[in-house]
């Protein structure tokens, strides 16, 4: 049933990446509790740009938890007080009315904020290009089935291949180590007979991109898996150190 | 009246690709590093394109909103994609494919595009399962298919609820291993804001960088347009909050085509609005209908009784629910093609059977499915889809059937290409959603991303070079040319109007205005009197706009006002076309349903004797109504008859 909430909002502005940034206070009121958090963050703006004030800058695009482009640290949680969902699938039931609700950007040195509640993750894509494919080109491929895949590896591989790339991990993380990240998108592809080829190179390649791009190093603290949307476990961290330490060994 | 050549291959429908390939003009490796090609979009159209074109060696230039080429609006796609592989062995052919899309499309495609898009879909399936798309499997460990509206065959291929994301990553991934590769250059949180012609020909782009404001000159021998549908035309929609339909503009204000605009399809399963603030419509993905079945109650004092919130739905017996598909259609029951399953929910909520508080919904149910198969299976098929619906709505599907509503969610209009996927600008091509080509009036689900891939990997990187391998000698420009100079000029110029009109109105405030305008005259149900209505208020809502929408900050840095300012004058300028092509069709077919011309069961009624065309639309000016251009449409293959699903 509808309901309705005021809230104060507590939000990091910051100009672009030199500036210092701080928190500003507002005021918002009479919030559907059916309605979504950036929706919420929506009406904060209209509210603004009636003061004839600069909106808050936030990433955002799907809005249904899949394209992994929200990002917002709320009251010290990643994605905010709810399991499994993005910031974007959070919804207003889950605070209560006269709340204090603080709102950050990831903060890692490798995310370096763009302006208010955005930050840059192109690290991420970087990663990927270091190594995070099969390399294959258009054309020229077998049948889809002609290597058949147990299901229990498929289905294993899938789980892995959900990650969204969102960078919570990151942001969850007091290390600020990307290894959930890495480890997802290697194991997928070392699950997989296609993938397996070039398992080890891959590993090696996307963790030595990580190290140079200011990521921190895995101290298997698991803060990243609790506050991962997309269920990634860190199984897959385990899987990709075997990798990691073959290719080592292979050398 | 300039005519429109779609370049169709001589021969045989099914010999047409294949000669095209074997005649067509080549590009040799040597020359192709000399050659650039701009391409914009990194969805599964732009990506796979890049991909493959930087593969090939061409230099590629990649353009995307997104701050990451992995997150454009494909990665939302869920139930699947179509192939005419025949695993199933249930008689599927390419044959089929093609003639399920010519009929779902309501006989308003191009036959020869439609069967080489069956022809090709094989190949992305193999291509995919190359990349590592980890697509469901069977115990036995080939790939596993599923059933999808429209057909009465299993050709779905799927990851999971996440079909577009596995297959957009793959291509990504191709995408980002050209880049590394140093074949292809990726320009994200970049905005195509014009297009620039030399001489006739598309030679380039003027981008905005969505970070810095700054305003960019980027060269190209081609430049591909991938830049999705216009569906957010509508405000509330399926689509990303990022999607737009500025770039099939600024080419249409260039002398491009924009081919059927009034085709948008309304899908039957989404979760229904709930407020005034709502910002977006979430799908509930079309695979959900091949185990949940689709009532309302039959009796109305229910239905009342549910909207005030007295009655549950649980409580309503067997024999109190109209199953109304299943009655209507026995054939296809549940599984019927989006427009006719969106239409007959209107038409109950219309005659007020509708449940939610607001009587603009009907039940989903999964009940008779979790008797007959267990709750295990239905959550292994479904389950995060499921959990979406429980964290949006709070309720839980497993005890309580979903409510769903028709919405806004992809628009087979585009921009006009010919056989080749170029439009009538030479030089400049458009794939994807962004353009017209395969889907007629009305597409069949799991079609957009087999379209999107077969135009990426497997079509446009052939075509293009017939264009190219005649553009070796143009040397590479400076972009100080004065076509190039003036585009950047005008660019700036609109920008800076944008910012100096100082109004009272927010940017979303007026979508939401139009928006309302688009659904309830442009909608479900369009008649004479409601388009001739809504062309009159898209022109006060332009007014409006231009006269008194608020920006606030400035052109310097980024600005998400303004982009949003400069996306929506461009809808206002598409809604205005959707609703002249409207007018212009005397018919209903597929998605656009005019309440004059329906059959005594209330079907879509085609008038093939007087618009069996293409309808172009050309750009005469500001302020000026279009001009239509018609390609008539020649079927050869196939006779055009009513379509049934009964
Ligand atoms: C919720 C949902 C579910 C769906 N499910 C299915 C399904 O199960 N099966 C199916 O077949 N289809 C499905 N579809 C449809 C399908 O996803 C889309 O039609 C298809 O993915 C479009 O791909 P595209 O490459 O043409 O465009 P998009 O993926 O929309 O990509 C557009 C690209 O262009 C870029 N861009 C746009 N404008 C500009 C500009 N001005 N400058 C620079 N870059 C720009 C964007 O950044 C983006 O990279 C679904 C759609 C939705 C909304
Ligand atoms: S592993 Fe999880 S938290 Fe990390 S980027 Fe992927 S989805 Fe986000
Ligand atoms: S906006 Fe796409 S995941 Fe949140």
């Amino acid at each position: 049933m509808e309901n309705t909430i005021n809230l104060t909002l507590k939000v990091w502005r910051q100009n672009g990446p030199k500036d210092k940034g701080r928190f500003e206070t507002y005021k918002v009121e009479n919030i559907s509790t059916d309605s979504s958090f950036l929706e919420m963050m929506d009406i904060l703006n209209e509210q603004l740009i009636k003061e004839n004030k600069e909106p808050v800058a936030f990433d955002h695009d799907c809005r249904e938890g899949i394209c992994g482009m929200c990002s917002l640290y709320i009251n010290g949680r990643p994605h905010g007080p709810d399991d499994d969902v993005t910031t974007c699938q959070l919804h207003m039931r889950k605070f209560k009315d006269g709340e204090t609700v603080t709102i950050e950007p990831w903060r890692a040195a490798a995310f370096p904020v763009i302006k208010d509640l955005m930050v840059d993750r192109t690290a991420f894509d970087k990663i990927i290009a270091a190594g995070g494919y099969v390399s294959v080109s258009t054309g020229g491929v077998p049948d889809a089935n002609a290597i058949p895949i147990p299901k229990v590896d498929a289905d294993e591989a899938m789980d892995a291949a959900s990650c969204i790339g969102c960078g919570a991990c990151v942001a969850a993380c007091k290390n600020s180590s990307a290894m959930l990240f890495v480890s997802a998108k290697v194991s997928q592809l070392a699950l997989l007979p296609q993938g397996r080829v070039e398992a080890k190179a891959r590993a090696k390649a996307m963790i030595a991109k990580m190290d140079e791009l200011g990521f921190g190093g895995c101290t298997n603290t698991g803060a990243c898996e609790v506050e991962c949307p997309k269920g990634v476990s860190i199984t897959n961290i385990a899987r990709l150190n075997r990798q990691y330490l073959a290719a080592r060994f292979s050398e | 009246m300039s005519k429109l050549d779609a370049k169709i291959p001589e021969g045989p429908l099914a010999q047409k690709w294949t000669n095209y390939k074997d005649h067509q003009k080549l590009v040799n490796p040597a020359n192709k590093r000399k050659l650039d090609v701009i391409v914009v979009g990194t969805g599964l159209a732009g990506g796979a394109a890049a991909a493959s074109l930087g593969e090939m060696g061409f230099n590629v230039k990649n353009f995307t909103i997104q701050d990451s080429p992995r997150r454009a609006h494909s990665i939302a796609a869920q139930g699947g994609i179509n192939a005419a592989k025949n695993y199933p062995n249930d008689g599927d052919s390419v044959y089929r494919l093609f003639y399920d899309t010519i009929k779902g499309g309501d006989y308003r495609a191009r036959e020869a595009n439609v069967y080489r898009l069956a022809e090709v879909s094989n190949s992305i399936i193999d291509q995919c399962v190359a990349q590592g798309v980890p697509f469901a499997r069977e115990y036995g460990g080939l790939l596993d298919n599923r059933s999808f509206g429209g057909a009465q065959v299993s050709r779905t291929f799927y990851a999971k609820g996440q079909t577009g994301q596995q297959l957009l990553l793959g291509a990504y991934q191709a995408l980002m291993r050209q880049v590394n590769a140093g074949t292809v250059k990726m320009y994200t949180r970049t905005e195509l804001v014009d297009i620039v012609i030399v001489d006739g020909k598309a030679r380039g782009i003027i981008a905005r960088d969505l970070v810095t404001g700054e305003l960019t000159r980027h060269f190209g021998h081609a430049v591909v347009l991938a830049t999705g549908g216009y569906g957010n035309t509508f405000f509330l929609s399926t689509n990303a909050m990022g999607s737009n339909g500025s770039a099939a503009i600024k080419a249409f204000h260039k002398g491009a085509m924009f081919a059927n605009p009034c085709y948008a399809q309304i899908h039957p399963t989404c979760i229904p609005v709930h407020g005034e603030f709502q910002s977006k419509l979430t799908l509930m993905s079309e695979s959900l209908r091949n185990d949940g079945r689709i009532w309302v109650p039959k009796k109305k004092e229910d239905a009342e009784a549910i909207r005030a919130g007295k009655l549950k739905p649980t409580q309503i017996a067997e024999e109190d629910r109209d199953y109304y598909l299943e009655r209507r259609y026995p054939a296809f029951g549940n599984l019927v093609p989006r427009d006719v399953a969106s239409r007959a929910a209107k038409e109950r909520c219309d005659a007020g059977f509708g449940v939610n508080s607001t009587g603009l919904a009907v039940y989903l149910d999964f009940k008779s499915a979790i008797e007959r198969l267990g709750k295990n299976v239905i959550k292994a098929r479904y389950g995060n889809l499921f959990q979406m619906y429980e964290k949006i709505v709070d309720e839980d599907p497993y005890e309580t059937p979903m409510m769903i509503y028709p919405a806004i969610h992809y628009t087979m209009g585009g921009l006009w290409v010919d056989y080749e996927l170029q439009t009538n600008i030479p030089g400049l091509f458009a794939a994807g959603e962004a353009n017209f080509s395969d889907h007629g009036a009305n597409r069949l689900g799991a079609s957009a991303l087999m379209q999107g891939l077969a135009d990426g990997y497997f079509v446009l990187p052939y075509t293009i070079q017939n264009y190219l391998a005649d553009e070796i000698r143009t040397p590479r420009m400076t972009t100080n040319e004065k076509e190039f100079v003036d585009t950047e000029k005008a660019v700036k110029a609109r920008f800076d109007k944008l910012l100096s009109i100082k109004g009272e109105r927010s940017v979303d405030s007026i979508h939401k205005e139009l928006g309302l305008v688009m659904w309830d005259f442009v909608g479900m149900g369009r008649t004479k009197e409601s388009l001739e209505k809504a062309i009159k208020r898209i022109a006060e809502i332009k007014k409006e706009f231009w006269s008194n929408v608020r920006i606030p900050g400035s052109n310097d840095g980024m600005n998400v006002e303004l982009e949003k300012a400069s996306r929506l004058a461009d809808f206002i300028e598409i809604g205005n076309l959707m609703a002249h092509d409207g007018l212009n069709r005397e018919e209903s077919c597929g998605g656009h349903f005019r309440e004059e011309y329906q059959t005594e069961e209330g079907e879509a009624l085609r008038q093939d004797d007087k618009f069996a065309y293409v309808g172009c639309w050309k750009y005469e000016g500001e302020d000026k109504a279009p001009a239509l251009v018609k390609e008539d449409l020649v079927y050869e293959s196939v006779k055009m008859v009513q379509r049934n699903y009964k």
